[in-house]
This record gives structure tokens, sequence and C-alpha cells, in this order.
């Protein structure tokens, strides 16, 4: 018997592929692999462009979670919010960077982990408060630091926040992803306890801190090694 | 009801404001195609679903033809300079951290405490999408005691969120295409077509393959599509639910958890989830796109295979 499935639409997930190997405008992979993804579907120009501007109208309450608070973090900014927390942190004594963002880990999967997970996230937490504060911990330790250093710091910061707010979620009953799992699960006539399906996800929970804080240490580590030598 | 449409509303004017500022702004070297840009965007937040959804297809790729010719380009940033922020900061001390915190802060409570209010009949926030609308009213609430605390206009504070904007440029549009092309890659069953690829090529007759086939294909599977949601139900659906609990009796809740957890680590590794690994690189000035991603490759490997042993071991 033939297969029913149609293979052809895997061609969008080539031009993806291709398209950020090759380093082309990722907006432009994006348009592309939608037009292969709907030629490769058999579907007419007219219902290709339907689908997207529907899609498009539909999402548009994503990019609201990065656009809302810019004014006011933009404004507070404009008035040393990031230096104030800077001097802040400056007079720590024993604090890293490192250690700052292991302790930014904790507080941030618990918080999700309990279900409140806009506590953190990176216009409102990592830019205005928790990367400068990083930086300054370093600084305060070595004075200045090489811009690469800086960047990396920066990055860390946000890969802490993503870090965080992932593996904690997932063990808040109420989360998105528990619904959808239970619903999934239902539909294939499994019933599962959504608790109990939260209390599984604890030990990768643990794991992923565990893991991230001592990326963490190992970035301590490279600062020391980088500007001691100096 | 404050609902989504209201924040439709607010940020499709933000975008005038951004589309019009980069317009008469002699500083910006294309500013012409800048304004077409964002003009764009707030013509789709301000009427979006009032089009007929062909022109705003038509419309989308407009934009992204903008942005992918380098039509998007920002001003010269009115940045305050440095000794005048310095001061301010000393003399605001740590008031200043009052707007900033007000922000999770009043997020928090409207999405717990003001979750069941009313005003008459109908619930003060649209109950559909409480966290999107309290963050909504957080940030006017932030914003308003920015402006009390530094004796600035709202305007300010819109030029602000513009210079942000600028900065960040057509990371802000990615990752809502991405999204779209999710939507359209459900619709033209490439998930299915994955599925079947997987399930027909490798062989799973023993248990740690099977394992790690679920594992490894959830965290593919994200990397591709961006999103875990839109890898879960395929994976599960493939192989999780047939072979791992039907033929070698896995626990159900064990399979579906951490093979969500192995979705995750696939979307710490891929471009494709935009606005948890692109924007912020945007957002926090990194020159290299990707840095975000590298610096979250060493946890979500290592993690990736911890997982496959949990699954492996904790599944029955």
């Amino acid at each position: 018997m033939q297969s029913a499935v149609n293979l052809w639409p895997l061609l969008g997930v080539a031009v993806i592929v291709a398209g950020f190997l090759l380093r082309v405008h990722p907006v432009l992979v994006v348009v592309a692999a939608c037009g292969v993804t709907g030629f490769a579907a058999a579907m007419p120009v007219e219902a290709i462009l339907a689908s997207l501007g529907a899609a498009f109208v539909k999402t548009r309450n994503l990019p609201l979670i990065l656009l809302l608070p810019l004014a006011a973090i933009g404004l507070l900014e404009r008035f040393g919010l990031r230096e104030r927390a800077q001097a802040a942190i400056a007079k720590v004594k024993s604090a890293t960077a490192g250690r700052l963002l292991i302790v930014y880990l904790f507080a941030r999967e618990t918080s999700a982990a309990a279900g409140l997970t806009s506590l953190g996230g990176h216009p409102t937490m990592v830019r205005p408060l928790v990367a400068p504060m990083a930086e300054a911990a370093t600084e305060a330790q070595y004075g200045s630091l090489p811009e690469s250093l800086r960047h990396r710091i920066r990055a860390m910061a946000a890969a802490t926040d993503n870090v965080g707010l992932f593996f904690g979620e997932d063990i808040f009953v109420a989360f998105g992803a528990i619904v959808l799992m239970q619903t999934i699960l239902q539909a294939e006539g499994i019933a599962v306890n959504p608790l109990h399906m939260a209390l599984c996800g604890i030990p990768t929970a643990i794991t992923a801190f565990v893991i991230h804080a001592w990326n963490l240490t190992r970035l301590d580590a490279r600062i020391r090694r980088e500007l001691e030598k100096r | 009801m404050i609902t989504l449409e209201h924040f439709y509303l607010l940020v499709g004017l933000l975008f005038v404001a951004v589309a019009g500022m980069n317009l008469v702004d002699r500083s910006n070297p294309r500013r012409f195609s800048t304004a077409l840009f964002w003009g764009l965007y707030a013509l789709l937040y301000l009427a979006g679903e009032r089009l007929p959804p062909a022109l705003v297809g038509v419309l989308m790729l407009l934009m992204a033809l903008v942005a992918g010719f380098k039509g998007v380009a920002a001003g010269k940033a009115k940045v305050r300079p440095d000794e005048e922020r310095r001061a301010s900061s000393e003399q605001l001390g740590n008031r200043l951290f009052i707007p900033a915190l007000l922000l999770p802060l009043v997020t928090m409570l409207g999405a717990t405490l003001f979750k069941d209010m009313h005003v008459g009949e109908l619930p003060l926030l649209d109950p559909k999408h409480l966290t999107l609308v309290s963050l909504g009213v957080a940030a006017l609430v932030a914003l308003g005691a920015a402006c009390w605390l530094t004796r600035s206009t709202p305007l300010q504070g819109v030029r602000e969120a513009r210079r942000l904007v600028d900065a960040m440029s057509w990371a802000v549009v990615l990752p809502h295409m991405l999204a779209v092309l999710g939507l359209l890659f459900t619709e033209a069953g490439v998930g299915k077509a994955v599925a079947h690829v997987t399930t027909s090529y490798i062989g799973m007759d023993s248990r740690f393959v099977a394992v790690a086939v679920f594992c490894i294909g959830m965290a593919l599977f994200t990397i591709v599509m961006g999103n875990g949601f839109a890898a879960f139900p395929v994976m599960a659906g493939g192989v999780g639910i047939p072979v791992l609990v039907g033929s070698y009796g896995a626990n159900p809740a064990v399979m579906a958890a951490i093979g969500m957890f192995s979705a995750y680590c696939g979307t710490l590794m891929t471009p494709m989830a935009a606005n948890f690994n692109i924007v912020p690189a945007a957002l926090l000035d990194l020159p290299d796109k990707n840095a975000v991603i590298r610096a979250q490759i060493p946890t979500a490997l290592p993690l990736l295979v911890a997982n496959i042993f949990l699954l492996y071991f904790l599944m029955n």
C-alpha cells in the first residue's frame, strides 16, 4: 500500500536549514520557507497568502511581551537605572558574575515553578538589571572589561533567564505545556494526573539547575583566567 | 473589560510614532524605507483583523522584503551623556528601582489577585489572555510611576521606546514571522511527514535506542520548528505513545514530562526560537546574533543526555 503521507512539505524545513547555514537574512529565510512549504502542500498562491495573513493577525499577541515594557524601561534607563543597579552590586564584595547569575537562576527557576513566570524576562529584568549587575560585579573586582568578555557575560545573563524559565515553569501544574500534554494523551485514551506529570519533571529541573550553575562557575573561572594574567 | 485589543491599539500607535520619528529623522540613512516598515507593522496592529487575510499576507511579504534587503535602519541614537545619567542616578537613588519592579509585581498581582475582579457583569481583565493583559496594565503603571519619579512626559517614554525598537530593528518581527511559519507548517502537514520519516527509517527494537530516538527527536524537531509545543504532539504520537508506552510499558506521565523537557533542550539551541534566543542578543547589543545560543549549548547538550538516562531509568 502506498503511504498517504505527503513528504514534500519537508522541503520547507530544508529551506530553513540551508538558509541559516548559508547565513541568508533570517527574515528572508522564513518567508522563503513559507512559500516553499505552501507550494509543496499544493496550495494555490492566494490560499498561501491568506493563510500567512490570518496567521500573522492571530499571532500579534506574541511580540507584546517584548514591546509593552519598552517605554517604562527606556525612560528609567535615561535616568540612570542601569548605573544604579551597578552601584548597588559593586558594594557587595563577594559578588562575582557567576555567583550573581546562580542566585538569579535559582530565583527564576523556583518562582517559575510556583507559576510566577512574569517575575523575570529579557526586557523587564535582564537588560535593565541582571546583565548590568553581572558586568558591574566583574568590574568591581578587576577594573575595566574587554568587550568580548562583556558580551559573554551578557549572553550568559540572557541564557540564565531562559534556562530558569524553561525548566521551572514546566513543573507548575497550571502551565500550558502540562495542559497540552494532558490533552494529547487524553486523545490517545491515556488518562494522566497533571500533578503527577508536574512532579515527574522535578529530576530534570534539578539536573538543569546543577548543569547550568556549573557552567556559571566556569564563566567565573574564565573571567579570572583572562583578567588576572593582565 | 480591558482586553488584548486595547494593547494592540497601543502598540499600533507606538509603531506609528516609531515610523513618524524615523521619517523626519535625517540622521537615519534609510529613513523612508524604515518608516515604511514600521508603518506597515503599525497598520497590521491597528487594522489587522479588518483587512482581508490575503492582503495582510502581501503586506507581511512586503515587510519581509524591506527588512531582508537592509531597508530598516536607525537614526543616530540620542542617548543622554554618561555624566548626566550618573548624576541623575545619584540623585534619584534606589527609588529608580520602584517603577522597574512594579512591572513584574503588577503583572503578578493582575494574574492572581485581580483575576476574579468584576466591573458590573464583565471581568476587569480579559480572562482568556490574563497574563498579557496584566503585563500591559503593569507596563502603563510602571510608565506612569517612571514619569512621576523623573518628572518627564509619556512622550519622552515613547522616544525612549523608539530608541530601543530602532536598536533591535527587524529582530522585533522575527519571532512573529516564525510563529506564522509554525502555523503554516502545521497546516501543510510537516509534523506528520517528520514523524513518518523517523518512525519508518529508524529501528527501535532496543529499549535504549527507542528512548534516545524519542528524546533526541524531540530536541531536533524543536530546533527545526522553534517550539516545543509543535514537537510534542508529533513525537509523542509517533514514538512516545506507540513505542515507549505501548511496547515498553513506560509510565505516560514520565514519558510526557521528560519528553517536553527534551524539547526545551532543543529550544535553547535554535535561532528559530527567536524571542528567547535572537531578540535578547539584539536587546543586549551583542554583535553576534547567536551569542545567546552559544552560551546555552553547554547546558542544553549535557541536559539532553541526562534526560535520556532519566527517562530510561524512571519510565517503569
